[in-house]
């Protein structure tokens, strides 16, 4: 087993060392310049905490019926934020370093795996931070809190199934960055992020239960269901349908499939389209 | 010499074709929106055709061809940055290119921070950087300013660290070199030849793109010669010059070609016995940082000589004036051993370098230790050239030292 691990270590040698390298300038890199620093992982979700809470919680009171609504609404925003940075970052990783691949061979995976690395850091100091308002909000901790971890691995595995798809066709095709840019738009509104899913519910379930078909959508309600509300509406508790409940992972699978073959079959030509 | 060691670097039948649209479809409008215009049409550059060549541990590899050749491609091939279009690549052991310095160098980063990023590019773990951490940052001389931010250095000091990073770290088992490393100013190219030589008495695996004849000369084993796409010739580093000056600067080959032969019967006189088949200068261009210049001469006896030769050369500059001489009886050297035909003697001739800048000319002669008679002496038999950045008007310009103590 061990001697497994140590072959696998060595034939991936380069890509850790490059990769673990990546992640650390990029980290270094993120704040350079700016007065606080580091300060600001841990400020941008604060503010956008206060803004949530001024905004939802005083002015347009909706989601009242949902108990601690503003931290409901902070982890959602997290989970989002999480995602449109991992896929943006993707998007740019291939192109971006277009200069060091005309010059240097590694593995091209490496660069996009950093990129989405780099967000999981900040994720981790926004949940984190979420954490904290968890407490102050006096949300009761439950072992369900340990499902999360598997949700976000679920989302890991899809943004960069996502990343590797856009930065191999924007390599092509530099309309994608503007693509994906109305896309990140639509799906901010078309996933229940800053509203309750009752909300669309109350409407049309069918609508609702589309929505709830996004991988992302699916992601984050679940998480919102173990964390924070047990009475979260979730794919699985709309749907009866075991067949239809499945759906959201069967696209993060199918979706990472054709990733990494599109990736691997466009790679080796990097260096000359770019 | 390197025939029997193991191929490291095996290239078979590679070609290389660029598809170049003459307009770029980039946009999906274009790609997707117009189906029914004609395609911008395509040209189809073939960057190399059918390459195949071999490469020996320990062989210092040479790659030669003019701008556009397709040198560059090949270099970037074997890299591993581009893929063949057929053909096949295979390298054994770690391969670490050297297509451009400071490769991934960030400016917002320290000097420290740098190293250890362009370390890792080059596939070296923050530990083994660790362990020639100090080395790189002594052979750069630039201890002071390591953690400060690289955009605050001057681009010589940038290219210091870079070299000094690329050439501590690499100790790999093969390097791939362009000659673009070896520009910048007479100190730094002093430094990179010196770093060729380190390699060389390493016996490193190296290919060396250039077209410097006659840095490939000093140190490629072998060399290979690409024209339009092709290999034209492949041979010894000294007949892949030879061709590529035959190609390119005619001029120059014909002057080459007149000196060898030349080199051959003329300039040689005396009464015979002996002949001064061959004379070797280590390094035909020389500096002020060489301490020593040396050179070899082979005579071949024609008829027994029983009390033995007796051996001198000259060295004189251009304006025909002899600078020094001297002779194996005169630096006690004489050997009275009896020589008999057909024997051949080396000779090793070294001597301070105290050459002022020029072009010097070494005349080697044999003579009867009996009676003198020069047995053959050989006019202008070889030259080398001297560069010399104190210039002096003087003929001479030994390493000379002074100390000022002011008492």
């Amino acid at each position: 087993m061990s001697q497994m691990i140590q072959q696998l270590m060595q034939r991936y040698r380069y890509s850790l060392i490059l990769l673990n390298q990546l992640v650390i300038t990029d980290f270094k890199l993120r704040y350079k310049g700016s007065f606080l620093g580091y300060v600001w992982s841990l400020l941008r979700p604060l503010m956008t905490f206060a803004i949530l809470y001024v905004v939802f919680v005083n002015f347009l009171k909706i989601g009242a019926d949902i108990p601690h609504f503003a931290v409901y609404l902070l982890f959602g925003v997290v989970l989002w934020n999480y995602f449109t940075e991992v896929t943006s970052n993707g998007l740019q990783a291939i192109v971006g370093k277009g200069d060091l691949m005309r010059k240097l061979y590694f593995p091209r995976y490496v660069i996009v795996i950093a990129g989405s690395f780099s967000a999981l850091i900040n994720l981790g100091i926004n949940l984190i931070v979420v954490g904290i308002f968890m407490a102050v909000n006096g949300v009761p901790f439950t072992w369900h809190l340990i499902l999360v971890i598997p949700l976000i691995i679920e989302l890991f595995i899809f943004s960069l199934s996502i990343a590797f798809l856009l930065s191999a066709l924007y390599v092509k095709f530099r309309d994608v960055s503007y693509i994906w840019e109305v896309i990140l738009q639509a799906g901010f509104y078309a996933t229940p992020v800053l509203y309750p899913i009752s909300l669309v519910v109350d409407r049309s379930e069918l609508a609702a239960k589309v929505m709830l078909m996004s991988p992302v959508a699916q992601v984050i309600q679940d998480a919102r269901r173990f964390a924070i509300s047990p009475d979260t509406v979730t794919t699985s508790s709309l749907i009866s349908n075991p067949f239809i409940q499945v759906i959201p992972f069967l696209i993060v699978i199918v979706l990472a499939i054709i990733s990494i073959m599109y990736f691997k079959k466009k790679a080796p030509n990097f260096a000359e389209e770019i | 010499m390197t025939t029997n060691q193991p191929t490291v670097i095996d290239i078979n039948a590679v070609s290389k074709d660029f598809v170049l649209p003459h307009e770029k479809v980039d946009s999906i409008k274009s790609a997707f929106v117009n189906p029914f215009r004609k395609q911008g049409s395509v040209e189809v550059q073939h960057a190399l055709k059918n390459i195949s060549f071999e490469v020996k541990k320990g062989e210092f590899f040479g790659i030669v061809g003019r701008n556009g050749s397709g040198k560059s491609t090949l270099l970037k091939i074997i890299a591993g940055i581009y893929k063949p279009t057929t053909g096949s690549v295979n390298v054994t052991g770690r391969l670490v290119p050297f297509i451009e310095l400071g490769v991934g160098f960030n400016p917002d980063l320290s000097g420290r921070e740098n190293v250890y990023l362009n370390g890792a590019l080059m596939g070296f773990s923050s530990k083994e950087v660790d362990e020639k951490y100090d080395a790189i940052v002594a052979f750069a001389e630039i201890e002071r300013f390591m953690d400060q931010k690289l955009k605050n250095y001057s681009s010589g000091m940038q290219v210091r660290l870079a070299f000094s990073v690329a050439t501590v770290l690499a100790e790999s088992d093969v390097l791939l070199i362009d000659e673009v490393l070896a520009v910048g100013d007479a100190d730094f190219q002093r430094k990179c030849f010196e770093y060729f030589k380190k390699l060389k008495r390493d016996k490193k695996t190296v290919i060396f793109v250039s077209h410097d004849m006659n840095a490939v000369r000093e140190y490629c084993d072998r060399a290979l010669l690409i024209n339009d796409s092709e290999v034209v010739f492949q041979g010894t580093s000294d007949q892949t010059a030879k061709e590529y000056m035959r190609l390119f600067m005619p001029e120059q080959y014909q002057a080459q070609q007149d000196e060898e032969v030349k080199a051959q019967n003329q300039g040689k006189w005396g009464t015979g016995g002996a002949n001064i088949e061959k004379i070797t200068i280590d390094k035909r261009n020389i500096t002020q940082d060489d301490k020593d210049f040396t050179f070899t001469v082979k005579v071949k006896a024609l008829q027994d000589f029983p009390d033995g030769l007796l051996y001198g050369m000259t060295i004189k500059n251009q304006q025909d004036e002899g600078l020094l001489g001297t002779n194996s009886r005169i630096i006690r050297k004489e050997t009275k051993e009896p020589i008999r035909s057909g024997d051949i003697v080396e000779l090793n001739w070294s001597l301070s370098n105290i050459f002022n800048e020029g072009i010097y000319i070494i005349e080697p002669a044999i003579s009867d230790p009996v009676n003198m008679d020069v047995i053959q002496w050989w006019d202008d038999a070889a030259r080398f050239t001297v560069r010399h950045e104190q210039k002096t008007p003087y003929k001479v310009a030994p390493p000379i030292n002074l100390e000022i103590t002011k008492k």
